[in-house]
Order: C-alpha cells, then sequence, then structure tokens
C-alpha cells in the first residue's frame, strides 16, 4: 500500500487492542448516509515509475524555450548548491519551529535571513518572509494603516507604475478592511510617477505612499523626492524593491532625508526557480519603532536556562494563535524553504557575487535593447535610466509577433496591451546574466525576421 | 545532537566568494547610464564566504532540526506525515523549474494538465463544485473562503451579513481570517463531548449571520455528529458554511464536506496532500466551493476547452473576489500534490483516512491502557485525539509543556501542546497513516517511562530537554532585549 | 492570594482607579492582572492629550503568551503615558499598584457615572470568578 507499512497481522493486532472488528467501525460515529459511495472521478492509482514516465511527458510538452520575460520574476542563475542543501529532509521535512530546541537549524536560518534582508534593505528589522511580492505589499498596506496613527483615511496611493498584478493582490486582500487603494498617473513619456501628480493630495489625510523601485517598466523613480514629499506630510512610504537591484541601487533604508517606513519585495531572484509562478517569497523589513505592527514571524536570539545562546521565535503576542480575531495578520506560516533557498543564495554570492549579477543583468538587458531597436519598427518606449527591464514599442499589435517568436522558441516579452492600453503596442522585455550575447543576437534577428515577414505580407 | 553553529556572518572573510558562482564582472560603462543619486554608496554587508564554507554551514544548521526524515512527529493538526520523495523529484523536472509564469499557455500545456487533473480531483474528493488553487497557505484559502461568503452576501445586496460564527475550539486563524474579511466574529461553546451545542447556535444565527467556520473532525479530534443538523439551522438562518480543512486527513475518501452540506472549503495541500512543510511553509490552501459561491471563486483558474487548457480570467469570471498571488500561487507545491494524488489513486485516498484513523485509536488506546486520560474517553479518535495531563500536573507537578520536552529526549517531537485551549494541559497526538505500529509502541513505551519519571525524579521532567543543542530558551529574555538581527558589537 | 489594596477603586477588566489631589486619576493593572499575564515583556501607554470614551481600549499588555488591551475605566482625557513603561515593562510585575499606565482627567460628571468597585468588592468579584 502506497505509503502505508501496515502488514495484515499489524492490522490484525492493532484492531485486537482497540476491541474493533474492522477498520470501518472506527468510522461509526459518522451518520451512514454521509459515508462516500463512489470516488469514480479519481483515477486508478500509478506506480513511482508511471508517474516518472507522465511527468516527464508533461515537462517536455513546455519545452524549453529562450526567455525575455521578467515582469516580476526573474530567471537568475542557481547555485548548484543551494537546491542540494534546501532539499535535506531535516529542513524540507520539518515543520514550523514552534518546538525551540528541536529546530535550531530552521530558527538560526531564520535569524540569518532577517539579518541579510535588513542589511540588504538597510532596514533595522526583518520579518521571516510572507507568501510573496505582491501579498506582502497587501500586508504593509495594512501595517501602515496600524502603524500610522496620525492618518484615519485608510488610504495608500499607489502608482500605476507598481506591477499590475499587485495592485490586484492589493485591492482583494486588504478592501474588505476598508483600505482605499487610489491609483496615481505616471508620465507617459518618461514611464515615472513625477512629483507634481502627487500635488492633488497636498491637505488631504493619506495612509501612506507606495514607491516600486525599479518599477513595473524597469524605469527608476525619483524615489528621494518621492518619500520626501511623503513624509513631510506625515504619509508612510512603503517601498518595494526588487532585492537583486539592491545590490547596485539605494536601498530603501536611505531613501530621502528619512528613509522608507516598510520595504517589502519579491524574494524570488535569491535562488528561487520560476516555477510556473511559485513558490516564491516575500521579504519585510521595517524600523524597530514598527515591529509590533509587522505581520508574520518575527525570531529572535536569547539564552537557554544554561546561559547558552540559542534562537526562538518571539514578539508572538502578536499573531493569529494568541490575539485570535485581534491579531496583525491571520498568516501563520512563512514561505520558509524559499527562504532557506535565499539565504544559501545571498551566502554564496556576498556582496560582490550579487552586485555581479545586478551589473551583469542590467549590461545584457541593455545589449538587448540596443540590438532589438536595432530593428526597423522597434524603439524605445520611455526616456531615462532603467534597470535590467525596458518597455519598447512597436509600429504593430505585439501579440502576433510574440505568437511566432514564440512558435520558434522564444519567449520575447511581456505584451502591456492589456495592463496599458494607452501606450500602444507596448512590449516589456528583460535580460538577465543568464543571456549570451548569442542568445541575445538570435532574438535579434528572430525579431528582426518577423518584422519583415509582417511587412511583407 | 550536534552542538550549536557559528552565525553566517562569523565565517566572514573580507574578499572571500564562491566566485565560480558569479557571473564575470561587465565592463564599468555598463552601468554609466544609472544615475549616481540612485545608486547604492556602501556594498550590503552580506556574508563573504567560499562554497564549502556555506555548504557545511547550512547542513550543520539542518543537523540541529527535527524533522519527519529523521524523527516520528506527531503534532496534533498539522498532519506530518511522510513526504514522499518522488512528488519533490518530479516536481522539479528541469522545464516545470525553467517555465516562466507569464509564458504563453502554448509552452505551459503540461503544467496546465497537471494543474486541471487536480482541480478535478480536488473536486471529487471533496464533493464540492468548483476548486480555485491560487491561496497561498491554510490562513490564505481561508481568507479566500469567506472573501467569497462576503462577496456573495453582498451580490445579493445582503449587506448585513458581516457575522462569522466560529466554536471556540477553532484554530486562531479562524477568527483572524474574518476579521481581515471585515467580518465580526462570534465564537459559541462547545458541549462535553466536544460537539457545536445546537442552542448556542440556535441562539446565534440571525439576519446578521454571513456563515460559520468549522473543522470536522474538530480541533478537539472527535467527529461533529450532528453536522447534518448544524448545517441546516445556518443554512435555515441565511448564512453558509465553511469548512476548514486542517482535519480533511482523518475523513479523506471516507466523507465528503460537500456531502456534509459545506459550502465552501480550504484544504491544506500541504496536510492532507503530504507536500513539504518546510519548516513552516511554503503550504496551498486550495479552495472548493459548491454552485452558489462559483461565481466568486479566487483567480487564476485553470479551465479546458476541447483539448486544450488555458487560465481563466475576470473576463470569464467577472465576479471574482480576485487575485490574491502575483502570480500562480504556490504552483510548485500544486504539482507536488498532483504527483501525490496520481501515486495513490481511489483506493490510495480511502486508505489515508482509514490507516490515520486505525492509527489514531490504536495510540490512543495504548497510551489509556498505559495510564494516561483521554479527553474524551467515550469518543472515538479521528486522525488525532487529545490526552490531558491534569492529573499529572496535580500530583507530579509535572506540566504538559514538560512531557513534550522530554519526549524530545527521547528522540520524538513533541505533540501539539495547550491547544485546543479548552482542555487544561493538554497533548494533541495525530500519528499519521504513514506510521508503523511499532514507531507507535515505542512511543507509548516514552510516554510509559516518563511518566515514572514523573513520579519517581520529575525534576529530570522539568529540566527537560537534556539532549537538545540547546536547553530551554528564555522567552522573556528574547521579547524584552529584542536581538532580531546580526550586529558585530551586540554578542550576548 | 491577590494583593489589593484598599484605597483604591476597580473595574471589572482588571484596571485600578487613584484619585490625585488634581482632581486628575491614576490608572493601572491589578496585581491580580499581571499575575494573569505573567512576565510582561511590553506595555504601550496613550500619549497625552487623547480623548478616551470609558471602556475604550487605550493601553496595551503584553506578555510572551498573551496580549491584552487596557480600558479606560471613566471618559476623559489623558493628561500622561507613564514613560517609564517602554524601556523596562516588569516595572509592572515588581509592583502593579506603583507602576501606573496613564493619568486621565475625567470629564465634568465622569467620575461619579463610572462603574468602579471598592477593594472589598473587587476582591469578591475575583472569588466569584475563580
Amino acid at each position: 500500500m502506497a505509503f502505508i507499512p501496515h502488514t495484515p497481522e499489524d492490522v490484525t493486532a492493532m484492531l485486537a487492542a482497540i476491541g474493533a472488528k474492522g477498520i470501518e467501525d472506527l468510522f461509526d460515529e459518522i451518520p451512514a448516509n454521509l459515508r462516500v459511495k463512489s470516488l469514480a472521478g479519481i483515477p486508478e492509482e500509478l506506480n513511482e515509475m508511471a508517474i516518472g514516465r507522465l511527468m516527464t511527458e508533461r515537462a517536455r510538452l513546455d519545452g524549453a524555450p529562450l526567455n525575455f520575460i521578467g515582469a516580476g520574476a526573474y530567471e537568475h542563475h542557481i547555485p548548484a548548491a543551494v537546491w542540494a542543501v534546501t532539499t535535506r529532509g531535516e529542513f524540507y521535512s520539518a515543520y514550523t519551529p514552534y518546538q525551540a530546541e528541536a529546530s535550531q537549524g530552521t530558527l538560526q536560518v531564520i535569524y540569518e535571513f532577517q539579518s541579510m534582508i535588513a542589511r540588504l534593505t538597510d532596514m533595522e528589522v526583518a520579518n521571516a518572509s510572507m507568501y510573496d511580492g505582491a501579498s506582502a505589499m497587501a500586508e504593509a498596506a495594512l501595517m501602515a494603516v496600524r502603524a500610522n496613527r496620525k492618518s484615519k483615511s485608510l488610504t495608500v496611493l499607489v502608482p500605476a507604475t507598481v506591477h499590475p498584478h499587485y495592485h490586484q493582490v492589493a485591492a482583494a486582500s486588504a478592501s474588505n478592511m476598508g483600505l482605499k487603494f487610489l491609483e496615481l498617473p505616471y508620465c507617459t513619456a518618461e514611464g515615472i510617477t513625477l512629483v507634481e501628480s502627487l500635488k492633488k493630495y497636498d491637505g488631504q489625510d493619506v495612509t501612506a505612499l507606495v514607491i516600486q523601485q525599479p518599477n513595473f517598466f524597469g524605469r527608476l523613480e525619483d524615489v528621494d523626492a518621492l518619500t520626501d514629499w511623503a513624509h513631510q506630510r506625515g504619509i508612510f512610504v512603503i517601498a518595494v524593491v526588487n532585492p537583486t537591484s539592491l545590490a547596485l541601487l539605494k536601498p530603501p533604508g536611505e531613501w530621502g532625508t528619512r528613509g522608507a517606513d516598510i520595504a517589502v519585495g519579491e524574494g524570488q531572484p535569491l535562488g528561487v526557480p520560476l516555477s510556473s509562478g511559485g513558490p516564491y517569497f516575500g521579504f519585510m523589513t521595517t524600523r524597530m519603532a514598527y515591529v509590533r505592527q509587522m505581520p508574520g514571524r518575527i525570531v529572535g536570539r536569547t539564552l537557554d536556562v544554561s546561559g547558552r545562546e540559542g534562537f526562538t521565535l518571539t514578539l508572538q503576542a502578536r499573531e493569529q494563535h494568541i490575539r485570535r480575531a485581534k491579531a496583525t495578520s491571520n498568516i501563520c506560516t512563512n514561505q520558509g524553504l524559499l527562504m532557506t533557498a535565499a539565504t544559501i543564495y545571498l551566502s554564496l554570492m556576498g556582496p560582490q557575487g550579487l552586485a555581479r549579477t545586478a551589473a551583469a543583468s542590467h549590461a545584457r538587458t541593455r545589449e538587448l535593447v540596443a540590438a532589438l531597436t536595432r530593428v526597423p519598427g522597434v524603439r524605445l518606449a520611455f526616456t531615462g535610466p532603467y534597470f535590467h527591464e525596458a518597455v519598447l514599442l512597436l509600429d504593430r499589435p505585439v501579440a502576433p509577433v510574440l505568437k511566432a517568436l514564440s512558435a520558434g522558441g522564444i519567449h520575447g516579452g511581456l505584451d502591456l496591451g492589456g495592463y496599458f492600453p494607452e501606450l500602444g503596442a507596448a512590449l516589456l522585455v528583460c535580460a538577465t546574466e543568464t543571456k549570451t550575447q548569442a542568445d541575445i543576437e538570435r532574438y535579434a534577428h528572430a525579431l528582426g525576421d518577423v518584422m519583415q515577414t509582417a511587412r511583407a505580407a | 545532537m550536534p552542538a550549536r553553529e557559528k552565525v553566517i556572518f562569523e565565517y566572514s572573510h573580507p574578499g572571500r566568494g564562491a566566485s565560480d558562482q558569479w557571473p564575470a564582472e561587465p565592463p564599468a560603462a555598463a552601468l554609466a547610464d544609472l544615475p549616481a543619486k540612485l545608486r547604492r554608496a556602501r556594498p550590503p554587508e552580506l556574508p563573504e564566504v567560499g562554497e564549502l564554507e556555506a555548504v557545511r554551514h547550512f547542513t550543520r544548521l539542518s543537523q540541529l532540526n527535527f524533522s519527519i526524515d529523521t524523527h516520528f512527529y506527531p503534532l496534533g493538526s498539522c498532519t506530518m506525515k511522510y513526504n514522499p520523495k518522488a512528488c519533490n523529484q518530479y516536481a522539479m523536472l528541469p522545464e516545470l523549474l525553467a517555465r516562466h509564469p507569464l509564458a504563453p499557455e502554448s509552452h505551459g500545456q503540461g503544467f496546465l494538465a497537471c494543474m486541471y487533473e487536480l482541480q478535478e480531483m480536488l473536486k471529487e474528493v471533496t464533493g464540492m463544485q468548483g476548486v480555485a488553487l491560487s491561496p497561498m497557505a491554510g490562513a490564505h484559502g481561508e481568507f479566500a473562503g469567506v472573501a467569497m461568503i462576503r462577496a456573495y452576501h453582498r451580490a445579493r445586496g445582503d449587506l448585513k451579513r458581516t457575522e462569522i460564527i466560529v466554536p471556540e475550539a477553532a484554530h486562531g486563524t479562524n477568527p483572524a481570517s474574518a476579521t481581515m474579511c471585515g467580518c465580526v466574529v462570534r465564537e459559541i461553546p462547545v458541549n462535553a463531548q466536544g460537539d457545536v451545542g445546537l442552542e448556542a447556535l440556535k441562539a446565534a444565527v440571525g439576519p446578521n449571520t454571513a456563515g460559520i467556520m468549522l473543522t470536522n473532525p474538530s480541533t478537539l479530534g472527535v467527529f461533529e455528529r450532528r453536522i447534518e443538523e448544524v448545517a441546516r439551522i445556518v443554512h435555515e438562518a441565511g448564512g453558509l458554511l465553511y469548512y476548514d480543512g486542517a482535519n480533511l486527513n482523518a475523513i479523506l475518501g471516507k466523507v465528503r464536506p460537500g456531502d456534509m452540506g459545506f459550502d465552501v472549503i480550504h484544504m491544506n495541500l500541504h496536510k492532507t496532500f503530504s507536500t513539504p512543510h518546510g519548516g513552516g511553509g511554503p503550504g496551498a490552501g486550495a479552495v472548493g466551493v459548491g454552485t452558489r459561491l462559483m461565481p466568486f471563486m479566487p483567480l487564476p483558474i485553470v479551465g479546458k476547452e476541447g483539448e486544450r487548457f488555458r487560465w481563466l480570467t475576470q473576463v470569464d469570471l467577472p465576479q471574482s473576489i480576485g487575485r490574491l498571488s502575483a502570480f500562480m500561487g504556490n504552483a510548485g507545491v500544486l504539482l507536488r500534490a498532483y504527483i501525490y494524488m496520481r501515486l495513490l489513486g481511489r483506493d490510495g485516498m480511502r486508505r489515508v483516512g482509514e490507516y490515520a484513523t486505525l492509527n489514531a485509536n490504536y495510540l490512543l488506546t495504548r497510551l489509556k491502557a498505559a495510564g494516561f486520560d483521554a479527553a474524551y474517553p467515550e469518543r472515538r479518535a479521528s486522525h488525532e485525539f487529545i490526552v490531558t495531563l491534569k492529573r499529572q500536573a496535580r500530583e507530579h507537578n509535572v506540566t504538559a509543556m514538560d512531557f513534550a520536552k522530554r519526549l524530545l529526549d527521547y528522540g520524538f517531537h513533541a505533540p501539539t501542546t495547550y491547544f485546543p485551549l479548552l482542555v487544561p494541559e493538554c497533548l494533541l497526538i495525530e500519528p499519521t497513516e504513514t506510521e508503523s505500529k511499532d514507531i507507535l509502541d515505542a512511543f507509548v513505551a516514552a510516554m510509559s517511562q516518563i511518566q515514572k519519571e514523573a513520579e519517581q525524579e520529575p525534576e529530570r521532567v522539568r529540566g527537560a530537554p537534556h539532549t537538545m543543542p540547546v536547553r530551554r530558551l528564555d522567552d522573556v529574555r528574547a521579547a524584552r532585549q529584542l536581538d532580531l538581527t546580526w550586529k558585530p558589537a551586540a554578542q550576548p | 492570594m491577590s494583593n489589593v489594596p484598599a484605597d483604591l477603586k476597580y473595574t471589572r477588566s482588571h484596571e485600578w482607579v487613584k484619585s490625585l489631589a488634581d482632581g486628575t486619576v491614576e490608572i493601572g493593572i491589578t496585581d491580580h492582572a499581571q499575575h494573569a499575564l505573567g512576565d510582561l515583556v511590553f506595555v504601550e501607554v496613550p500619549d497625552a492629550g487623547r480623548a478616551v470614551k470609558a471602556g475604550e481600549a487605550c493601553a496595551v499588555v503584553e506578555s510572551v503568551k498573551a496580549a491584552s488591551d487596557v480600558y479606560a475605566p471613566i471618559t476623559g482625557e489623558i493628561t500622561a503615558g507613564n514613560p517609564q513603561l517602554a524601556g523596562e515593562p516588569e516595572a509592572v510585575n515588581a509592583d502593579a499598584y506603583s507602576a501606573w499606565l496613564m493619568r486621565l482627567r475625567p470629564a465634568p460628571g465622569a467620575l461619579a457615572a463610572a462603574a468602579l468597585m471598592s477593594s472589598a468588592d473587587y476582591e469578591k468579584f475575583l472569588a466569584a470568578e475563580g
């Protein structure tokens, strides 16, 4: 029997001890009319060999295309050691570290993770991770409402340049609590949020301003000016950042005069495979002054009864298992395994490796943009600096072009038509350090061919 | 177990690094377009260690953990069953890992087929009409479920219905999730046999009732026998029934929440369908719904047209509660659950509920025979049961926590302690179906031994654990003198 | 046995109230409450100037195992939160009746309207609560 070790003799002995005639007797408290009659919709079991074959066939169907899509999930090299160690059974099959004495490994990894994320963002404290970047932003908005006591409006300003899916997740996650998310327009020439566009909120009660850096278009926002504008008005600043970029870009803790109040982001670029969208992890950091308003698990270092150092979950009185309906959030898991992978990834990368990864990704994207914009009918959408991702404008609809590229095994980027129709035929492209010059040339040639063929036809 | 391990920053040496893992340094000119005022002034202070140092460090840390692969882990309400290696291996095939979440559907038919079939199998095994896979944990599924209940009432113009009824023994996530959906929580008592008090329920329901959240079998380890009556009372009052799938393992293949009258359910795939707990995640909290809630399911969902699979969007489900994750929830976890369900098949599904229940009832019988008190001695155990150590606490001043910590010395992870809150000095014990009779017998022997120690040398039990990397930790110090990030100057 | 000083007034949610000479009142949590919570790790007190209604949550006391709101026993305006407690929550455990949480100036008539118990009644209330 799959994964059940009982021999017939075991079953007989166990039933005898219980005093039951058969296993069915153990369900005698369940009303008979409720018992399952058939599970016809579940297929017969497969053995391991058969499932291996099935999954290999399914995986082959999805192929191994050359990928230039970013848009919140980035294809970086993952050192072999990351998942070799992460999938050790002692990490993979352990539970939440409630029994601290038997979970020092997981607890110390979380402590190291918190330390690394706090340093990367230049913030004072980090939690043990959230579900993903989008849900972390939604939780940050809820946290800002608790922490920014001067504001009563529950109003959060979210630039249109923030990832459109993050907008959707925030609305779905926090609107029931009464939060209002107001979208800020962007400059269509520059692809960023201008401080002038905030003027209409002068004098209004606003709880928080979200700033994504780099923004969804890959463009760099003027984070200092936006942060200072908010802080001068008692508005909290929630930074949404790409962790790879922080090896090179100014960390949220240093934005403006005072730094962001909360910084969150998608942790996937740190050693987590693309894997059709998950599991990823979100990270969340803040100032020490707001630590009690932060959701999620937090680990602290302390001493045991004999004076030895050890690690334990702390500040648990914020959490659902104690405060129930008054908890800071209903979250009880973190993304432990992904956070473990990220901690190992950051250890292997160090400051130098991460900086090289960021710089190489950026350099490759610039080469990609240069190569693609040499193709007639393709130009860069926005002026001004971007980081490892950019928007191109085509002289014809994007979808058929992407479809033709895809037939040739190239995923050429994300069609922004459904998200930003006002931009026209806009395509978001990204290259990371995993792409070679030859890959970029292959894309540029293919795009040239597709555009040429379309023109000829 | 090995002694403690240094913090990784203590291994750091400037200039050291796993440089084989790094890309070549691009020329400085490649960064020339990034304005100085947006650049970082100082590099982040990450550790600088070699690959072997990092591998050793994290391998040693792993060895400080208990896990299913190394220890019996009878943690009540958490379903710590074996996580088959095949589920991990085949969910991590290179093409599956490399697939971008926004890649075209044409290059995702293999993945989408797995997701579609997973939806179908979950529908069948729970008796629900629709399934959405994107919630990323049990609590996230609860949120989705309650949000759908609210959306349903709202769509009918029934705006007063904002009260969620929760039995007092419920998981803390239930009231917390209801609150996050903007609902008011109303707790009701359970009776001495562990069933929901019907009179209290009748008194609680009314025109403000949005719904009730129930776990069945309940957190008390017993089946709610009058569930049909509960369903009738709540439905007649205009409310909906929410099934917390935390204990679905107990009844898998035996009873279906849909047949009990539930309108919405979340499934903890990391419990019942054996995806890894990973030291606290990732989980997966897929939701299932009856017909009434189908229009409100969270996106994305996988649909099928002819032989092609595609994502359903807001266009297909305009009343959806929306998107709860940036992409497709914990897709890789869902793949593991899919593989597990295919490995078990129809008969294997039924065996899960049967053998989980057999193991729990056997363990309960043996512990009772060894002199331990069941909290609900007249009831069948479900897949878990509660032992109360009230008597031991009174007679020997040895608490449930002391027993739990001493079990670690005997090589067993502790059961859940002090939950549910309404049973004093309780251990909530869930052996799961994947443990052998030998292990259960060894656990009983350890419990009996600790009982003897409690009588003869209680200090030994009260001072446990003695063999772990650390002894009991000072939680008060941890909370008063917060040390949450490593600093070179702040060594304790 | 809990320590219940005779010169104070009490609430059913385990706050104590002491009348000061200047017409304001000092408010803290009772010895019974601090004992039930265990070692406090955090105390949050309200800012001066805040207007509160009787029964409104206006401070938080937190131990490792529990967090509990402290309710204003009387409608009025906060005149001070005890600044000592942020860094020294254990002061409440050491002496619950000297570690006041907040001072409050009752609104006109509010003191008379407040549902406060004498020490004898509070002791009876504790005995009945078990």
